[in-house]
């Protein structure tokens, strides 16, 4: 066990000390690793949240690719840019990469980022389990993609309802490869899942009662509780769809009388939860937002708060609105149709309070400022569109057309990733110590805006005139005429696509540029509120110098800003700046300071799991190399020490040369327990 | 599990080897019990009766042996809204398919 | 861990359903009334009922700090767990050759996953009681030693739980 111990005061230098432990043979724990080592054996949450959002903008960028040619083919009438096979896949890896591979990974970089640093921790609770959730997120999107290269990708659709998943009617291992890729990263959330709402109970900062807890942390702390519970119902979906596959049980094949429809049961219990997931990261990001930049603190803290817990719980009782055309019955419908309508009243107070925030604000527009904005107008779009879905004899019309490719479109774009990238905006100077490019930005925010709504605002339109999704070519005798000319509409869309590609590669480039800029960020470049801004820019490996005790919702702000009656009524006046607060704060650091030392068995363990899937598919031998791999990888992970004992770091810790390797489980532990 | 209710009082935070016995007996007999169904016909309460003993067989094990009765209200929440959830949302599902009509 | 066991219930939750759903349907194969030997999987079940409790002394004397019994009860926990999955082992065989493959009806394919499952975490769990007494016995513990013997003890009550729901409702309630 190594860790980084920090001198009160006078040596701020990190000295990396070999403590007890450290020489157990083939089971040693690498001492402070450096270069690449230091990335990829980290159990850092900063540098973890900038992998995992690194890689999920590549996912992004390659679903974005696929998006791309899908209007492609659907720009003109009987287009063949894509044959109706490539078509199928190419749709359904679209939606599994933007969903699985960008949207969730995007989030959980933000929640690994900034949850620690917004409750005022150090680290997140398990730090090798964040490392292990993000090695099989990557390993998992890796092995989901390479499937186009061996043998076909999965074209079942992302919902892959059956028969179209079984293996008559979908002969290519495609499939296969979806449900163990999914698999995979659903581990991935599972264990990032318990990990950052451990770190949420247990690690707050003193004075951080949860109703002083920033939105964006509550909107977290709902999103991983989802994810527990939701992630376990598509595994069951999962399983039960390889086993069919890939060892000839019948469970979805009517012809030996099995239901179909139980498919869709396990698949939508999971799928209206992960609807959430997608869009409360983007609503917590944005109540961070907008309170920044109106100048006032967020209207009703606690509305917010709990319509994010209500929309959370209420997610799990209208699964089957997926499945209104299905046959369900009339009472089912009824049922789930009333049900679905309840959840948007707790959306709409949320749009409503964040309206209320703008009231009478003093507006900055930045480019976060702008998606912010832009998140709230696209969402209430999507969400009225929502609602006429909701009304069953409506979507019995509306099922498998455009109008429900518009609605989800809106909703996931316009409400969650305009929320990801106003995040992406307003934390950069935080996260990378430099400020993204506001000329840049803005035009980035407005070719995605118009973009979003020239691809998608027509499909509402296609989509009331019949054209359904997935839909490979639109002939060109079918297109009709007048305002409602399919062929008018797909060109608007497809130009729209490009239009939001064109606003995606400005902020490629914006990031380059940036990152060859060499001008710093300023402290608190946006006079921002909460405790994430109370450390540098980036912050240190140990977040905090002392660790603040909190006071308030808002603290840092409170810290900076204080109620002067005048004249005019209460006023707001600035008593501190940020680099006073800085100062104050770190006048007295906290001594003694141990983070988790860097280890190897994450990525290790990861790494077995793609092999063993590859093996279900093509060889078991495979598997059977890549379990070993899995079992000596636990071993290590068990073995390797996680804690040293309170008494190896204070008082005084015990100097690096005196390192007697059997001392971790002395009696002077055993001591300890009694 | 009544007769146990002092018992438990007494020995809050660390139930002794004795109590965990006497809980393994009481859920042996119950096994025994749900067992007999399976010779002695109940008739129609067989269904309920089984569904009883196996909830209380359920509760004896988790609040007992493992001691949510004496944990943190928290973790208790955590295992019940799983739990609650699981319940809730997999009935609701079946009766979808009218599972219960039958 | 506690989280970890909420998130297992819906697991067992949908496969539990999904048996419960298919398991009229064998079309004129065996179905559950002609295959199951209800005193046999009794006695296993008392067999997995009786481990939870060696589990719980284990527990008990590895919070008196007592390594000696803590081995003991923790092997004795091992050994009754191999015996309910030498049990399941047998039972499967037994059905195998009465004509009850994994593929023959709905019947048996959703049987064969929920028990299967069930079967392969109590496994894990044997693994890691055997794991724990050798790490034990090496003195190689990381961090608490109560706590670690505490948490492999939910996990193999939670196993112990999820039986006794799928005795009840699997074998006893007639289909």
């Amino acid at each position: 066990m190594t860790t980084l111990e920090l001198r009160s005061g006078s040596d701020p230098a990190e000295r990396p000390m070999v403590t007890p432990t450290a020489a157990l043979g083939m089971f040693r724990r690498p001492v402070a690793a450096t270069g690449w080592k230091a990335w990829v054996f980290t159990v850092d949450h900063k540098k973890l949240g900038i992998m995992y959002g690194a890689t999920a903008m590549f996912f992004f960028l390659l679903g974005g690719c696929e998006a791309l040619l899908i209007r492609l083919q659907l720009a003109a009438p009987d287009n063949t840019v894509l044959s109706a096979g490539l078509y199928n896949e190419m749709f359904t890896m679209h939606a599994t990469t933007m969903i699985f591979l960008f949207v969730m990974p995007m989030s959980a970089a933000f929640a690994n980022y900034f949850l620690p640093l917004q409750v005022g921790a150090r680290d997140v609770a398990f730090p090798r389990l964040n490392a292990l959730g993000f090695w099989l997120f990557l390993f998992g999107g890796i092995f989901l993609n390479t499937s186009w290269i061996l043998g076909g990708a999965p074209d079942g659709g992302w919902f892959m309802y059956s028969p179209n998943s079984s293996a008559l009617f979908s002969p290519s291992h495609g499939v296969d490869f979806w449900t163990l890729g999914l698999q995979i990263t659903g581990i991935a959330s599972l264990v990032g899942a318990i990990n950052l709402i451990v770190t949420v109970i247990n690690m707050r900062a003193p004075g951080m009662t949860l109703m002083r807890m920033p939105v964006f942390a509550w909107m977290q702390l709902v999103v991983q509780l989802l994810l527990l519970f939701a992630i376990p119902v598509i595994t069951v979906a999962l399983f039960l769809l390889s086993f069919q596959r890939n060892f000839g049980a019948a469970f979805f094949d009517v012809e030996q009388g099995a239901d179909p429809l139980l498919w869709q049961h396990l698949f939508w219990i999971f799928g209206h939860p992960e609807v959430y997931i997608l869009i409360l990261p983007s609503f917590g990001i944005i109540s961070e937002v907008l309170p920044t930049f109106a100048r006032k603190p967020l209207f009703g803290y606690k509305f917010v708060v709990f319509s994010g817990a209500a929309i959370g719980f209420l997610g799990w009782g209208v699964w089957a609105h997926h499945m209104f055309a299905s046959g369900l019955g009339p009472v089912s419908v009824a049922v789930f149709s009333i049900s679905t309508m309840l959840i948007a009243i707790p959306t709409g107070v949320k749009i409503c309070n964040w309206t209320l925030t703008l009231w009478g604000g003093k507006l900055w527009f930045t480019t976060a400022m702008n998606f912010a904005i832009g998140t709230i107008v696209l969402f209430t779009i999507g969400g009225l569109s929502g609602v006429t879905h909701a009304a069953a004899p409506a979507d019995t019309q509306q099922t498998d057309t455009y109008h429900i490719v518009a609605h989800f479109h809106y909703v996931i774009v316009g409400g969650g990733v305009m929320g990801l990238f106003a995040g992406l905006y307003y934390w950069w100077p935080k996260i990378f110590g430099k400020t993204l490019s506001e000329t840049l930005g803005k035009w980035n925010f407005w070719l995605m805006f118009i973009g979003v709504n020239l691809t998608f605002g027509p499909m509402h339109i296609l989509g009331m005139q019949g054209q359904p999704r997935r839909m490979v070519v639109w002939p060109k005798k079918l297109t009709g005429d007048g305002f409602f000319n399919l062929g008018f509409w797909n060109r608007v869309a497809s130009v729209g696509a490009f239009t939001i590609a064109t606003g995606v590669l400005l902020f490629v480039i914006n990031v380059f540029r940036t990152a060859r800029k060499s001008e710093k960020a300023a402290l608190d470049p946006w006079d921002a509120r909460t405790l994430e801004w109370m450390t540098s820019n980036p912050p240190k490996e140990h977040n905090f110098d002392a660790i603040p005790t909190v006071h308030a919702l808002d603290e840092f702000f409170h810290r900076k800003y204080e109620e002067v009656e005048s004249a005019d009524g209460i006023r707001l006046s600035r008593i501190k700046t940020a680099e006073d607060v800085h100062a104050e704060l770190n006048a007295n650091p906290d001594a003694h300071i141990h983070l988790p030392s860097p280890s190897y068995w994450p990525i290790v363990l990861a790494f077995a799991l793609p092999v063993i899937a590859y093996g279900v598919i093509f060889n078991l031998t495979l598997s059977i190399i890549g379990a070993v791999i899995l079992l000596f990888a636990t071993f290590g992970w068990v073995l390797e020490p996680s804690v040293a004992g309170e008494d190896e770091y204070d008082p005084p810790p015990p100097p690096p040369a005196l390192p007697p390797a059997d001392d971790d489980g002395s009696p002077k532990e055993l001591a300890s327990v009694g | 599990m009544s007769e146990h209710a002092e018992h438990a009082e007494a020995e809050h935070d660390h139930p002794t080897n004795r109590y965990f016995i006497y809980t393994a007996a009481v859920l042996a007999f119950f096994t025994a019990l749900e067992t007999s169904t399976y010779w002695i016909d109940f008739g129609s309460f067989a269904t309920p009766l089984l569904l009883i003993l196996m909830s209380m067989k359920f509760f004896a094990i988790l609040l007992i042996f493992m001691h949510l009765k004496y944990d943190s209200k928290l973790f208790g929440a955590m295992f019940y809204i799983g739990l609650g959830l699981a319940v809730g949302v997999y009935i609701a599902a079946l009766c979808t398919f009218q599972f219960f009509a039958g | 861990m506690w989280m970890f066991l909420g998130s297992e219930c819906l697991l067992f939750g949908g496969l539990i359903s999904t048996y419960m759903l298919y398991r009229g349907r064998h079309q004129g194969n065996p179905g559950p009334a002609q295959v199951f030997d209800i005193p046999l999987t009794s006695v296993s079940s008392f067999v997995l009922l009786m481990s939870s409790l060696t589990m719980v002394l284990a527990v008990n004397a590895a919070k008196e700090n007592d390594v000696r019994n803590t081995k003991l009860w923790l092997t004795a926990t091992a050994l009754l767990g191999s015996l309910f999955v030498g049990g399941q082992v047998y039972e499967f065989t037994v059905f195998y050759k009465e004509g009850l493959g994994f593929t023959t009806s709905l019947f048996s394919s959703s049987f064969f996953t929920l028990t299967g499952f069930h079967g392969v975490h109590v496994s894990v769990g044997v693994m890691m009681l055997l794991a724990l007494v050798a790490i034990i016995s090496r003195d190689r513990v990381t961090g608490d030693r109560a706590e670690v013997v505490e948490m492999v003890g939910l996990y193999w009550h939670f196993v112990d739980v999820v039986w006794v729901v799928i005795f009840t409702l699997v074998y006893l309630i007639p289909a």
